[in-house]
């Protein structure tokens, strides 16, 4: 098995752009992560692309031809779709193309526009990852599916809203100065509390923004770093995809994730790490409920035990485990197709010692990235590492 | 406008109209909802159809206060309920004020303004 390096990583500011098209998104952050490798363009073969909703968006299907020309890449290229995981199941499909030997440098990326059709179509276009006949014909919107699991955590384990809303005070906090987040300023467990519900118990702060952007990165055989004098030091050692029920009702539990625990096995095993070895994480935290499900499907927690993880200052900045020091999907942003590769962007960054918020990890040498899609009916691991 | 028929799913939306819901179920005992080929568990393909109980026990709910387009100027309700083998999610026709986990629910057919049908759930205390 051949090993893989991240020679460049890059990303657009993420917010909202509705006047800049996807082509123009993706070829931007294809622009800085190949500036960012050194890698000569005609040297990549192959392009992964993450996106879900662009057929509806920007009625634009057969992208990946589309953005491999906006990256000026003539490699084959293919789009990969796995809701709000297609940036995650893009990344996993380029470290297996490199681990293999077919392929000796990947450019992975993804792309989504959301703020060029009204919020009612964006959000009809995200209630196309649930079961569309079981939950989405009954109302069940996105943010009422996390809201479902959400009450039956409480029933299960305990906890309450102030618990929830500490996830989106650590993850505000952690966005403030990160260039490329879409909310950089601080907010309250008041503010939390008092805004507006969307789906009970869930209120406009348990939530992530719609969000523009994308982000892309350029993998590269080990033996490529080496005989190109690459400053690649992360390495990809493990790579895990889980898969779930795609309707919450055909599950044994509301409250566990097990495609997150699944991804997360299979990532550990090859990395041959546990998961007391992880020293931060970027985990999708698309409602605050989901960082909670994530930490305990990850094995990082008991279960029951991880929903005043934030509360309590462990995952936070100065915590023993930080999590989200990019902001997480709720204050970075969620681009969907681009967050399985903005999470890893962030973190390459961090171990590079290159981001705003390295100083907070400056001994760190691993790293997860946990990409969910739907209500984690898809999943995927990606275990970073430094090396020399 | 007529929406599509779906089969399996329409099938059981037109037995639980009739009062006679239903669900499949393998040799082993897992319980699925159609249309399924084979057990979504085991993989067996023997499921024989077998009457879902008259009621339901409500384990998570929500009030959606930003709802899909479909249901614009409402708030609705939705249920998931235990019906022992399987669980059901659907749209409360009730009022929501006694609705709480380990309300008892009875499965029923609802639409939505658009036309769409889809699983409804009334209160069991209501009937």
């Amino acid at each position: 098995m051949h090993a893989v390096r991240i020679a460049g990583a890059g990303s657009t500011a993420f917010g909202a752009s509705p006047e800049r098209t996807g082509r123009d998104l993706f070829g931007e952050a294809a622009r800085i992560a190949i500036e960012d490798s050194d890698v000569p363009r005609a040297d990549i073969e192959r392009l992964c692309y993450g996106n879900f909703v662009g057929t509806v968006t920007e009625c634009q299907g057969h992208q990946a031809p589309l953005m491999a020309e906006a990256a000026g890449v003539t490699a084959p290229a293919t789009r990969y779709e796995s809701a709000c995981a297609s940036g995650g199941v893009a990344l996993k499909s380029a470290v297996e193309a490199v681990r293999s030997g077919a392929v000796d440098v990947v450019l992975v990326g993804g792309m989504e526009r959301m703020h060029n059709v009204t919020t009612e179509q964006a959000t009809e276009g995200l209630a196309m990852a649930a079961d569309h006949l079981y939950e989405s014909r009954t109302g069940v919107t996105f943010p009422g599916a996390y809201a479902l699991m959400a009450r039956a955590y409480f029933e299960e384990f305990g906890g309450t809203r102030a618990d929830l809303a500490a996830v989106a005070v650590k993850n505000h906090r952690n966005a403030l100065g990160n260039d490329k987040a879409q909310f950089q300023k601080e907010i309250s467990t008041t503010d939390v509390l008092e805004a507006p519900t969307v789906a009970d118990p869930l209120g406009l702060y348990d939530a992530c923004p719609i969000t523009d952007g994308a982000s892309a990165c350029v993998l590269v055989s080990e033996a490529y770093a080496e005989e190109n004098n690459l400053d690649a030091s992360i390495a990809v050692t493990g790579a895990g995809q889980g898969t779930d029920s795609l309707a919450l009702q055909h599950r044994e539990s509301l409250t566990r994730t097990p495609a997150t625990t699944r991804a997360a096995t299979a990532a550990y095993d090859e990395a041959e790490i546990a998961p007391s070895d992880v020293d931060l994480l970027e985990v999708h935290d698309c409602f605050t409920i989901a960082e909670v499900v994530a930490l305990e499907g990850l094995g990082l927690y008991d279960h029951g035990e991880a929903i005043d993880a934030a509360r309590s200052g462990e995952t936070t900045r100065n915590g023993d485990l930080p999590v989200n020091l990019s902001g997480g999907l709720k204050a970075k942003g969620h681009p969907v197709g681009a967050t399985g590769v903005s999470q890893v962007v962030e973190l390459t960054k961090l171990l590079r010692g290159d981001h705003i918020n390295s100083t907070a990890v400056p001994d760190a040498s691993v790293a997860v990235a946990h990409n969910a899609g739907g209500t984690v009916a898809s999943a995927t691991v990606h275990v970073l590492e430094v090396r020399s | 406008m007529r929406e599509q028929r779906e089969d399996g799913y329409d099938d059981l939306l037109d037995a639980l109209e009739s009062d006679a819901g239903y669900y499949l179920s393998c040799p082993a005992g897992h319980g699925s909802l159609p249309p399924r080929q084979v057990c979504p568990t085991c993989g067996d393909d023997e499921l024989s159809t077998e009457p879902l109980p008259d009621t339901g026990t409500v384990v998570t709910f929500t009030e959606i206060a930003v709802p899909a387009p479909a249901f614009a100027g409402q708030t609705p309700v939705v249920v998931i309920a235990d019906f022992g083998p399987v669980r059901l999610t659907g749209r409360l026709l009730d009022d929501s004020d006694a609705l709480e986990v380990g309300s008892e629910v009875v499965p029923t057919v609802a639409s939505s303004p658009d036309g769409g049908r889809h699983v409804g759930a009334r209160l069991a205390s209501e009937r």
